[in-house]
């Protein structure tokens, strides 16, 4: 296990609640991450898993119905929760930075790109002259072609890969410490989510921040991350690195979802894999296992005891949520 | 073998600015070819895949293909019949027999609708009032694999994929020979987008519909489609069967999107074509091959002319002067690649 103080981010034992005027939506249990420096860790779960409601929650920027219930996220070996608003400003933007899934969005389509990035760099005392050239010089980096004449631009004046290369340029500006990517290639098309891919690396490399990266596609996450966190209806199921993820998953949902991919079925088939039953609800959270309503190797335990983390294959920080895993258990023989 | 669909050199254009505009500045032509001279068929009961990035004018395609915009020149030959130039009312009963699937299912869907409503809505519209309306509700929706209980649900309490059910029961209510499939899967998680197309594959085994699906995934097209096209500023650059296209792509473009497309292994094999660059304007296409300009193999003959289309004999069409012969991509024949 790796101390805390080579993590940029840790989030321990984090459970969060959603307001509603049905209930309280119970959007993350118990999640535990850690984003050590340096490295790119990738968040993968479906629509509602709770990936994104974790990375916003990483830079403190919930939503007014959101309520911590328990656990910490330590930014730098500081609880961010325990932080004032004022606080959290002096890290946002610095050091931690977000990029949005829709570039179109994310910039301000009546300011030049210029404006906006000499805007971001408000807290540094240096001439606007030296502001606007390292912009361009970031610009370049990201390669945007012609920088010097191009940030004069608009945002609606570049294609969409070309605005979340700006996005990405405006994020790495500060060079933060952590980088929380959205989706930030789902937007785009196939040819451009490799470059964009290509680039974050590089970049990484370079600048050598942590990159949290949030998406639902496999194929990126293998492509990029060192390390891999799955997460499944506001758990995170399991975890480990890349190669031990894709390789040997642990847990049934990781190896459901993997199954699933079109993009791993060697031979042509007019029947895909998917995994039957429905995401449960996370108003009235079953009990026992999260997944087990729709786990084909779930036993009578799997409903009744929710499963702490086990010792998958691998290495010691490979890790999944699953009673079959616990050496303890001759109930998982079927 | 007949086929269900023809398309014969079709173009289709917009205006890019107004008459006046256009004779201020001086500009000649005023239009940009969304579709650009693409011909193709599809026959009974086959499924003929359409891929391009955004802006390739897939969309445009299909829409011209049902209607819904103009067409410039070229025909379409629907069941034999010429559909280019038919009136606005004259189409309606063409689109009994060709039903579209849009993009975004959630949203074309009426939210004051109820399931039951909306699935039946076709038989209104083409007037069948003689149709016990509750029992093609109940038949499609099992068609479709889902209970009865939906009927009276509203598009809001329907999750993605149950709205995409909802959007091809509609699709096939009239008992259609062609669905045109717009993006089907996108959006969707991979473990519901298999359910999606498990379903399209099931309805077409059961009723021997046609379908033509519009994606930029290439994963979905391999999988479910018999022939496939490729689509770059508006034309095709590469047509042929889908297993020769994967396993030989001779369009440069083709081995790059092959590529492109990356694989739940961190382990795999990444001899990849990227290329740079984006997709140009319509507005102002390279001469030449209007690949050229990201193309990883071009020479100077690329700049100059527009390469013809080749291969159509071998059922294998594809429009470029180099053509690749690698039998993988990322091992290309071609001894001058930059």
């Amino acid at each position: 296990m790796t101390g805390a103080g080579d993590n940029v981010l840790e989030v321990r034992d984090l459970s969060l609640d959603f307001g509603s005027t049905r209930g309280r939506v119970h959007a993350l249990r118990n999640v535990s991450l850690a984003v050590p420096r340096g490295r790119i860790v990738g968040l993968v779960g479906e629509s509602g898993s709770g990936k994104s409601t974790l990375a916003v929650a990483s830079i403190g920027l919930l939503a007014g119905n959101a309520e911590v219930v328990g656990g910490e996220i330590l930014f730098e070996g500081r609880d961010i929760l325990k932080m004032s608003e004022r606080e959290l400003r002096a890290i946002r933007g610095r050091r931690a930075s977000m990029i949005f899934q829709d570039p179109m969005t994310a910039l301000n389509p009546v300011r030049s790109v210029a404006t906006q990035m000499i805007d971001i760099q408000y807290r540094d005392p240096i001439p606007e002259r030296e502001k606007r050239s390292r912009a361009v010089a970031m610009l370049g980096r990201v390669g945007i072609p012609d920088p010097e004449s191009r940030i004069e631009g608009f945002p609606h004046q570049f294609s969409g890969g070309m605005r979340q290369r700006i996005c990405i340029a405006m994020a790495l500006l500060a060079e933060p410490a952590l980088l929380l990517a959205d989706e930030p290639t789902t937007a785009l098309d196939a040819t451009l989510e490799v470059q964009i891919i290509g680039l974050l690396r590089r970049l990484q490399q370079e600048i050598g921040c942590s990159i949290l990266f949030v998406s639902h596609h496999l194929g990126t996450v293998a492509e990029l991350c060192d390390d891999v966190a799955v997460m499944y209806a506001g758990e995170v199921v399991e975890h480990g690195t890349v190669r031990e993820i894709f390789r040997q998953p642990g847990h049934p949902y990781t190896q459901a979802l993997i199954e699933c991919d079109p993009g791993r079925i060697p031979e042509k088939t007019r029947h895909l894999p998917t995994i039957p039953g429905e995401v449960p609800d996370s108003l009235h959270v079953p009990p026992g296992c999260i997944f087990h309503e729709r786990c084909p190797r779930a036993y009578a335990r799997c409903a009744e005891e929710i499963p702490r983390e086990y010792p998958a294959a691998g290495s010691d920080a490979h890790r999944a949520r699953c009673h079959l895993l616990d050496p303890a258990d001759g109930g998982a023989t079927s | 073998m007949t086929a269900l669909l023809e398309v014969n050199d079709l173009r289709v254009r917009f205006r890019s600015m107004g008459p006046v505009r256009a004779l201020v500045r001086g500009v000649r032509d005023p239009w940009i070819d969304a579709v650009c001279g693409v011909s193709f068929d599809i026959r009974e009961g086959e499924t003929v895949g359409l891929v391009g990035e955004s802006g390739s004018g897939k969309s445009t395609l299909a829409r011209a293909i049902d209607g819904l915009v103009a067409v410039d020149s070229g025909s379409v030959r629907f069941r034999g019949r010429e559909l280019s130039g038919l009136a606005r009312s004259e189409y309606t009963a063409v689109r009994r027999e060709m039903a579209l699937m849009f993009q975004d299912p959630a949203g074309s869907l009426s939210p004051r609708m109820t399931v039951r409503s909306l699935v039946t809505e076709p038989f209104r519209i083409h007037g069948y009032r003689e149709r016990d309306l509750d029992a093609e509700a109940s038949r499609l929706l099992r068609l479709v694999g889902l209970t009865d209980d939906f009927a009276g649900r509203f598009p809001h309490q329907l999750s993605g994929g149950q709205a995409r059910r909802v959007g091809l029961a509609r699709a096939l209510a009239l008992d259609p020979k062609l669905i045109l499939a717009d993006e089907p899967t996108a959006g969707l998680d991979v473990s519901v987008q298999g359910e999606a197309l498990n379903l399209l594959a099931r309805v077409q085994d059961e009723l021997g519909v046609a379908i033509l699906i519009i994606t930029h995934n290439l994963n979905v097209v391999r999988h479910i489609t018999d022939r496939m096209a490729i689509m770059y500023l508006g034309r095709f650059v590469e047509q042929g069967s889908t297993d020769d296209i994967f396993e030989r792509p001779r369009h440069p473009y083709t081995e790059a999107l092959l590529s492109a497309s990356p694989q739940p292994d961190p382990d795999a094999a990444r001899a990849r074509v990227e290329i740079s660059g984006e997709v140009p304007s319509l507005m102002n296409r390279p001469p030449g091959c209007e690949f050229h300009t990201r193309c990883p193999y071009a020479r100077e003959r690329c700049a100059i002319e527009a390469p013809a289309p080749a291969g159509a004999s071998e059922g294998h069409e594809y429009t470029c002067h180099f053509p690749l012969d690698g039998a993988h991509p990322g091992a290309p024949g071609h001894e001058t690649g930059r």
